[in-house]
């Protein structure tokens, strides 16, 4: 456990050395340019789009980081040959890939963390000064403490995109363990189609391959409730506990995965 | 001089500097030898709202977002270009074409919107009144407004204001008061709506058309209003409806010193025999015109066109 955390904020350190928090400046940025630019766009709903605006900025950068810094957990470390010195300590490769892992879910809930407060802080700023009368029409209020639902569902999501990257990096290059994790995380959210695929064809055969296909893939789209969230509909508790169990579940088996193939790894 | 000597440093800037600078002037010249074509706002690379929301993904929100901020912009650009000509003598008037195909992208642009996020309840709204109001201020077509509205009261059936907006429509636009007392009626029924709009659905009924009931379904709408634009719009409604009233009292004046004097009316006459103080202003300030005995409302003031006055009471059904 102590070999595990002690690697987590080793890469935790190494994504700040790295500067990855440099994203943040350009989120802040992008939501305060917004903030000026939006009301003299459109007429109206500055508040929605905001909100749809800085999930959407939320959920894209946590995926850029995700990947690009996912896939490199691993191969950086062969290809700087300082593997060779990793795997020489007393830790197991299961605690390595745990490690790894921990550490950059950690970078990444330090990142949203941050995001979290620029949106609230920007929503604050939009809704400062307006009438209540205004504020009466809006489909939820500015500063929604149900956003943070929507946070903590992308947050989810992108811990599983996170293991998908280090699983693929475990045994293949980081170009192609790239395209692999952008790749399911588009089909991910495509899974509908997968389940109603019977509707567009008229094979069993294929249908029931698309419906397979549907239960075995990640199924990314029950963690996009930005929508909702943004028109004040109500996610429920049990929703929100359901899809956490299934990230969880789906990221422990991914990650059992990875330890393995990671572990019967030859480095010589 | 080394490559990390502050002087280093200095010279790279004011290289950089210069060298974009450089690139600007490039730019500027050749955009001057060769003037880059207009960007075309009608132009729609993607007309399916479901083929987008498929390729925006977990986005629909973000999408719908930069579609509504279009739908805005390709609307007041054109509103803006179409006022600037009308503000031209003899264009005012535009062929029936133009008028009824104004502006063309505006549909699509709004059916895409609400296609990718079917709750953008302003979308409905507002788009509802650009598209039904008449040219210059809108795209003229009021069948389809009601068709965004009813768009939207199939994703949200208990929305009691699309069917507000669908009954002013059909009042407003369609001058068919059956179908609009219908609508009210129907907004009445939800749970949660307003008192007054059992009132509207029977006034419409009753005195469907009559300058008394516009005033009245207005003024609602200048206090149920959600956003500032519907707010403004409702006033110069309310303002266009009191310089109706105002052109109706001078008419009767004007008629009744030409036959009084057997001459045609012009505003210096009518002062001359006191019968007016002085060149009557609309309640935006600018003069009425007087012209062949019949007093109208100025083209420069900005309640121009009035609205339009159906004589009889029209009773198509939905």
């Amino acid at each position: 456990m102590r070999a595990t955390a002690a690697i987590a904020i080793s890469v935790f350190r190494e994504s700040v050395r790295d500067k990855v928090f440099y994203n943040l400046v350009l989120f802040s940025l992008l939501m305060i340019g917004s903030s000026f630019l939006i009301g003299q766009l459109t007429a109206g709903q500055d508040v929605k789009i905001i909100k749809d605006l800085g999930l959407a900025a939320t959920s894209m950068f946590g995926l850029f980081l995700s990947v690009f810094i996912g896939i490199g957990l691993v191969s950086k470390e062969v290809e700087r040959r300082s593997i060779y010195s990793l795997i020489a300590k007393p830790i197991t490769r299961a605690q390595l890939v745990l490690g790894k892992y921990c550490g950059l879910a950690l970078t990444l809930a330090a990142n949203m963390a941050v995001m979290a407060v620029a949106l609230y802080a920007v929503l604050a700023y939009l809704a400062w000064g307006v009438p209540e009368s205004t504020r009466a029409v809006w489909d939820a209020p500015a500063l929604d403490p149900a956003l943070m639902k929507a946070m903590l569902l992308i947050f989810a999501e992108l811990m599983l995109v996170i293991a998908l990257a280090l699983f693929f990096s475990t045994f293949s290059s980081p170009m192609l363990s790239a395209a692999l994790t952008f790749g399911l995380y588009v089909v991910g959210h495509f899974s509908g189609d997968l389940r109603n695929f019977q509707q567009v064809v008229d094979s069993p055969v294929a249908a029931a391959f698309a419906r397979g296909l549907y239960w075995v893939l990640p199924n990314l789209a029950q963690f996009d409730v930005k929508s909702d969230v943004v028109h004040g509909v109500s996610v429920p508790a049990g929703y929100m506990a359901l899809t956490g169990v299934y990230a969880a579940t789906y990221i422990a088996m991914l990650l059992a995965i990875a330890s393995l193939v990671f572990s019967r790894r030859d480095f010589k | 001089m080394t490559s990390r000597s502050p002087a280093a440093l200095v010279s790279t800037v004011v290289l950089a500097v210069v060298l974009l600078a450089a690139a600007v002037q490039v730019q500027a010249a050749r955009e001057r030898a060769y003037p880059p074509g207009e960007a075309s706002e009608d132009t729609l690379y993607i007309r399916s709202g479901s083929a987008l929301r498929r390729l925006s993904g977990a986005y629909n929100g973000l999408f719908a977002d930069m579609y509504w901020i279009r739908a805005v912009q390709y609307y007041g650009g054109l509103k803006l270009q179409l006022d600037a000509r009308g503000a031209q003598p003899g264009m005012l008037e535009p062929p029936a074409a133009i008028a009824a195909d104004a502006f063309p992208a505006l549909y699509p642009l709004l059916d895409i919107t609400t296609t990718l996020d079917p709750r953008f309840n302003i979308a409905y709204r507002f788009g509802s009144v650009f598209l039904a109001e008449a040219y210059p201020r809108g795209a003229n077509r009021p069948d389809l407004a009601i068709a965004l509205l009813e768009k939207g009261l199939r994703e949200s059936p208990d929305k009691w204001q699309y069917m507000q907006d669908i009954a002013f429509v059909y009042y407003w636009f369609q001058h068919d008061y059956l179908s609009a007392s219908r609508w009210f009626q129907k907004a009445a029924d939800v749970p949660g709506a307003p008192w007054f709009l059992r009132s509207l659905a029977a006034t419409t009924l009753e005195q469907g058309g009559d300058r008394q009931s516009s005033k009245a379904m207005w003024t609602m709408i200048l206090q149920t209003a959600e956003v500032d634009w519907m707010r403004k719009d409702a006033q110069r409604r309310l303002l266009q409806l009191q310089a109706l009233d105002v052109i109706d009292a001078l008419q009767r004046a004007v008629t009744d010193y030409s036959q009084r004097t057997g001459t045609r009316a012009d505003w210096p006459a009518l002062i001359g025999a006191r019968v007016l103080r002085g060149v009557p202003l609309d309640p935006t300030g600018v003069p009425f015109t007087l012209s062949d005995g019949r007093v109208q409302l100025s083209r420069s003031s900005t309640l121009w066109p009035p609205p339009e006055e159906p004589s009889a009471r029209g009773s198509a059904t939905p």
